[in-house]
């Protein structure tokens, strides 16, 4: 077994200190080594989208990334997205508007949102539809999801104000 | 209170939102090693020996095993429409003498970390004589496994069925319109891909295999015979599933190994699917080739349809044994009154993944083929093809109709229907003589738009029968138990609601188990759009029951006669202004040491048909092929919605499959039988960009008489008619009818057809 390194990952503002493969996806690491089994793996080569997480910010897909490349940044998982008990817009407006059924791609749909949200919280519908189209869901048929991210937008920007 | 008819927002959200739901590859348990199968590079060969000795001496590798490890175990037995001739074509958990597709497992690895079976999978190495392989399923049937099996040929069997004097009809035919289409492979593709968990309890001897789904129950019997165990020793516990489709929950060989694999290694075994693999091992489905011959009058009526069609079945017969096959050849006739039909539906098989059933099986590829076929009715007799559906429709006084076939073992008897009446009303609704006229207008001016309709028949509620307990504790909280599965379709929420009609409590107060194996005697499951309708009337039945027990024992505390208490907003109240709550009898049973709490079982010998209609208009690439459908519109008449938001939402995302299957996805083999789509790269599902926000036109203007509810099932109509839709759509924007026999109509296929080529 080739030799692991020991690094420490800022998930969701909370450190986890793992002993890795240096081959190891952040994904696996995520989800195995941190016990965050909310990031989902669709399809390990990204496509799908399912692996969704934010690293700094920005939206990476966490099959594709080294769990030893994540080291020193800031990562965020869907399990970080509620406060306590109250649900982040985007979940309550998923919640809402029947935007999952299986509710296999959402952490990786709700992640995606979030990232572009909060970096253009005044996409045009073109943008979202843009956006959105780097994920897949095979439930849905992307109209809910579509629309939960709409009217989320439209309520984070509302508190924004 | 969220009674039937209510958009409640779903139970089985929360954990899904936050992250902490529990799907296949999200168990695991203390010591756990995981699996890894090796699978056949080559598409046909015989197996002439496995080397696993590099493999072995790689740390961190446990055990791995081949076919002879495994000689004990029967072939996977069918779990539905064992047709006779097709038993010798089952496939064996591991392969013995012959490999048949890329894919097939040869040989499994185990090892205390999944990176390691992977890295020791790689270095297993297959001995195969390769054999050229049989790709095309209308060739002559070749040998099955030649060497071993001589005489045993690729066409396991044949199902006719028919009715009425076909002869006569051809004889008496103003014309014969003749048709050949195709619909490719393709398949449900859930996007969580197939995964479990076994774990032996020696202490109780008992096997439980996490990762369940769809059918449980017939699963731990399968699991426990195959196995030589007591079925009681076996359980089946599903978690959260991520889409199901119809091939998701079957036993497949990758079930029985971690089971086996945790008996005999002594200790919790974990198995997850690559997408690879997902895609070269879960079910193919549809890939089907039609000849049909109508004989029709001046009119465009069907004096009498033959048919012959061919199911490229893939390298074996898998637990749906014939169903997919026996589907298409009972139901192809679909919403016409067509009094003789004579069909042969061949099975074939290649050397290609073995198929099953996904969503709409039978249907989606006989829909296409039926109303491909009246749309040349049309086109042959110049007539406008609304209207030769108009001459054949079956009419409402027909209703129940006896088509005077059998599928699935039930008698086809269209329950209710008013389909004359949808096709006006839908119509109507869309605007259909203002849609074909803008289009016409657009074409005029250069564009390439086009309007097509596609008409159909569903089935649901497939029986026999549903079992389910209700009970209410006195703090208020009610459990749903149930044999069914949930499979992400929102079961929970429905069952709810439709105990909440009867019991006028709150949904959220209620637990519905479903897809636990030791907490009800028997289950059929979920597939055939049969949860609502079969276990629907199983919890309506149960919760009646309740009442009624409860009833008496709250006439018993209001000294009132039980007939003479009202019952509302979950109180009873007597004549005399004194009233107890359904909670507060609950809790009265507790006191005296018993449960409130009732059963009920729900038989049905026949299905039930929903039915509706699709209309697509759609606008092609002249240069590209390109195919971008610009609206969608899917009439269903369910009999009654139990909760509208998550209907359309099975509709909506039916409809994207359809769309996916029509236009996009397709398992394409190269000549020596390699997959080319093996990754989301190849197999191309829609994106957001590709589906349209699609409409519904909800009816309820049919309700079923089987049931109490009156309902039908919602899961699969979103689908069916698609690829017919946007194939005349398509006809239509090329002004070419006709043109369109194949699926999917890809850019490349299409730009083809649009150049002569
Ligand atoms: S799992 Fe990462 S993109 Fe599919
Ligand atoms: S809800 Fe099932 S994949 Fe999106």
């Amino acid at each position: 077994m080739p030799d692991k390194i020991a690094i420490t990952l800022d998930v969701n503002g909370k450190s986890y200190d793992v002993n890795v493969e240096p081959r190891r996806s952040l994904a696996d690491v995520l989800r195995e080594d941190c016990g965050l089994t909310g990031t989902h793996l669709g399809c390990e080569h990204g496509v799908c989208g399912a692996c969704t997480v934010l690293v700094d910010g920005r939206p990476v897909r966490a099959c594709l990334m080294f769990g030893v490349q994540a080291e020193g940044k800031a990562i965020r998982t869907v399990e970080g997205l509620a406060d306590g008990d109250v649900l982040h817009p985007l979940q309550k407006a998923f919640w809402e508007n029947h935007g999952l059924q299986c509710g296999f791609c959402t952490p990786g749909f709700l992640m995606l949102a979030v990232g572009a949200l909060e970096e253009n919280p005044a996409m045009s519908e073109a943008e979202l539809r843009d956006v959105l189209s780097s994920n897949l869901c095979r439930c849905t048929g992307y109209q809910n999801i579509v629309k939960a991210v709409r009217l989320a937008a439209d309520e984070m920007r509302a508190r924004r104000a | 209170m969220s009674g039937i008819g209510v958009p409640a927002r779903r139970l089985e959200d929360g954990p899904l939102l936050r992250g902490e739901g529990r799907f296949a590859a999200d168990c695991n348990a203390p010591g756990q090693l995981h699996m890894r199968v090796v699978r056949s590079p080559v598409a046909f060969g015989r197996l002439l020996g496995v080397d696993a000795g590099e493999a072995s001496t790689l740390p961190g590798v446990v055990a791995v095993w081949t076919a002879a490890d495994v000689a004990d175990l029967p072939p996977i037995d069918f779990r539905m429409t064992r047709i006779e001739g097709l038993a010798p074509f089952r496939q064996r958990v591991l392969a013995a003498d012959y490999v048949r597709y890329v894919g097939d497992p040869v040989a499994v690895v185990f090892a205390t970390d999944a990176y390691v079976a992977e890295d020791a999978a790689d270095l297993v190495f297959c001995d195969i004589d390769e054999l050229d392989p049989v790709l095309d399923p209308l060739a002559d049937p070749s040998p099955f496994m030649p060497e071993t099996q001589p005489g045993l040929l690729s066409e396991p069997a044949v199902v006719r069925k028919g009715y009425g004097d076909i002869d006569a009809a051809f004889a008496a035919a103003h014309r014969v319109v003749e048709l050949t289409v195709r619909v490719g492979r393709h398949s449900g593709v859930p996007m969580e891909t197939r995964g479990a968990l076994a774990v032996h309890d020696a202490a109780r001897d008992i096997l439980t295999m996490h990762g369940a789904a769809k059918v449980p129950h017939y699963n731990r019997d399968a699991i426990a015979r195959m196995l030589g165990r007591d079925r009681e020793r076996v359980q089946l516990s599903e978690g959260h599933v991520g889409g199901g489709f119809g091939i998701r929950g079957e036993l497949y060989p990758e079930d029985v190994l971690v089971c086996l694999a945790a008996l005999r290694l002594r200790t919790p075994v974990k198995w997850v699917e690559d997408r690879r693999e997902h895609l070269l091992a879960a079910n193919h489905s549809r890939d089907q080739t039609h000849r049909l011959r109508a004989a029709v009058d001046a009119r465009g009526f069907i004096l009498g349809l033959d048919a012959e069609f061919f199911t490229d079945q893939g390298a074996y017969v898998r637990t749906h044994g014939g169903t997919v096959t026996d589907l298409a050849a009972g139901l192809l006739p679909g919403p016409y009154v067509i009094p003789a039909y004579r069909v042969a539906g061949h099975v074939r098989l290649t050397n290609k993944t073995p198929a099953g059933t996904y969503r709409a099986p039978g249907r989606y590829e006989t829909t296409f083929a039926r109303e491909r076929l009246v749309d040349r009715i049309g086109a042959e007799l110049g007539l406008d093809p609304i209207e030769v559906r108009r001459v054949n429709l079956i009419p409402e006084d027909a209703m129940p109709f006896h088509r005077g076939l059998d599928t699935l073992g039930t008698h086809v008897v269209h329950d209710s229907g008013r389909y004359h009446d949808l096709l006006d009303r839908t119509l109507a609704h869309v605007g259909f003589d203002d849609e074909r006229k803008r289009a016409a207008e657009r074409r005029s001016a250069g564009e390439a738009v086009g309007v097509g309709l596609g008409w159909f028949v569903e089935k649901s509620g497939l029986g026999p029968k549903d079992l389910v307990r209700i009970s209410l504790a006195g703090d208020g909280r009610l459990e749903i138990v149930t044999g069914v599965a949930s499979i992400g379709q929102g079961v929970e929420t429905a069952l709810a609601q439709i105990c909440a009609e009867t019991l006028h409590l709150p949904i959220e107060t209620m637990r519905v188990v479903h897809g636990q194996t030791d907490r009800i005697a028997y289950g059929m499951g979920a597939f055939a759009s049969r949860v609502t309708v079969m276990t629907g009337s199983a919890v309506q039945i149960a919760s009646a029951g309740l009442l009624a027990t409860a009833r008496a024992a709250a006439a018993t505390m209001l000294q009132a006669a039980p007939d003479a208490l009202g019952f509302d907003g979950g109180v009873f109240a007597s004549p005399a202004g004194a009233s107890v709550s359904l909670q507060a009898v609950a809790a009265h049973f507790e006191a005296s040491g018993k449960v409130l709490a009732a059963e009920g079982e729900f038989a049905a010998d026949h299905m039930n048909y929903p039915y509706g209609i699709h209309i697509a208009r759609v606008r092609v690439d002249r240069e590209t092929g390109g195919v971008a459908v610009e609206r969608f519109i899917v009439a269903y008449d369910i009999g009654r919605a139990v909760n509208p938001l998550l209907v359309e939402g099975q509709i909506a995302g039916a409809c994207a499959q359809g769309i996916g299957g029509a236009l996009f996805e397709e398992f394409v083999y190269d000549e020596g039988g390699q997959p080319l789509a093996a990754s989301f790269v190849d197999y191309l599902m829609p994106t957001c960009h590709e589906v349209p926000d699609v409409e519904t036109f909800l009816r309820e203007d049919a309700p079923s008489p089987l049931n109490p509810l009156g309902v039908k099932g919602a899961g699969e109509g979103g689908i069916t008619a698609v690829g017919a839709a946007i194939a005349a759509a398509i006809d239509d924007a090329l002004g070419r009818p006709g043109l369109v026999s194949r699926l999917p109509v890809s850019p490349a296929r299409l730009h083809a057809l649009i150049s002569g080529r």
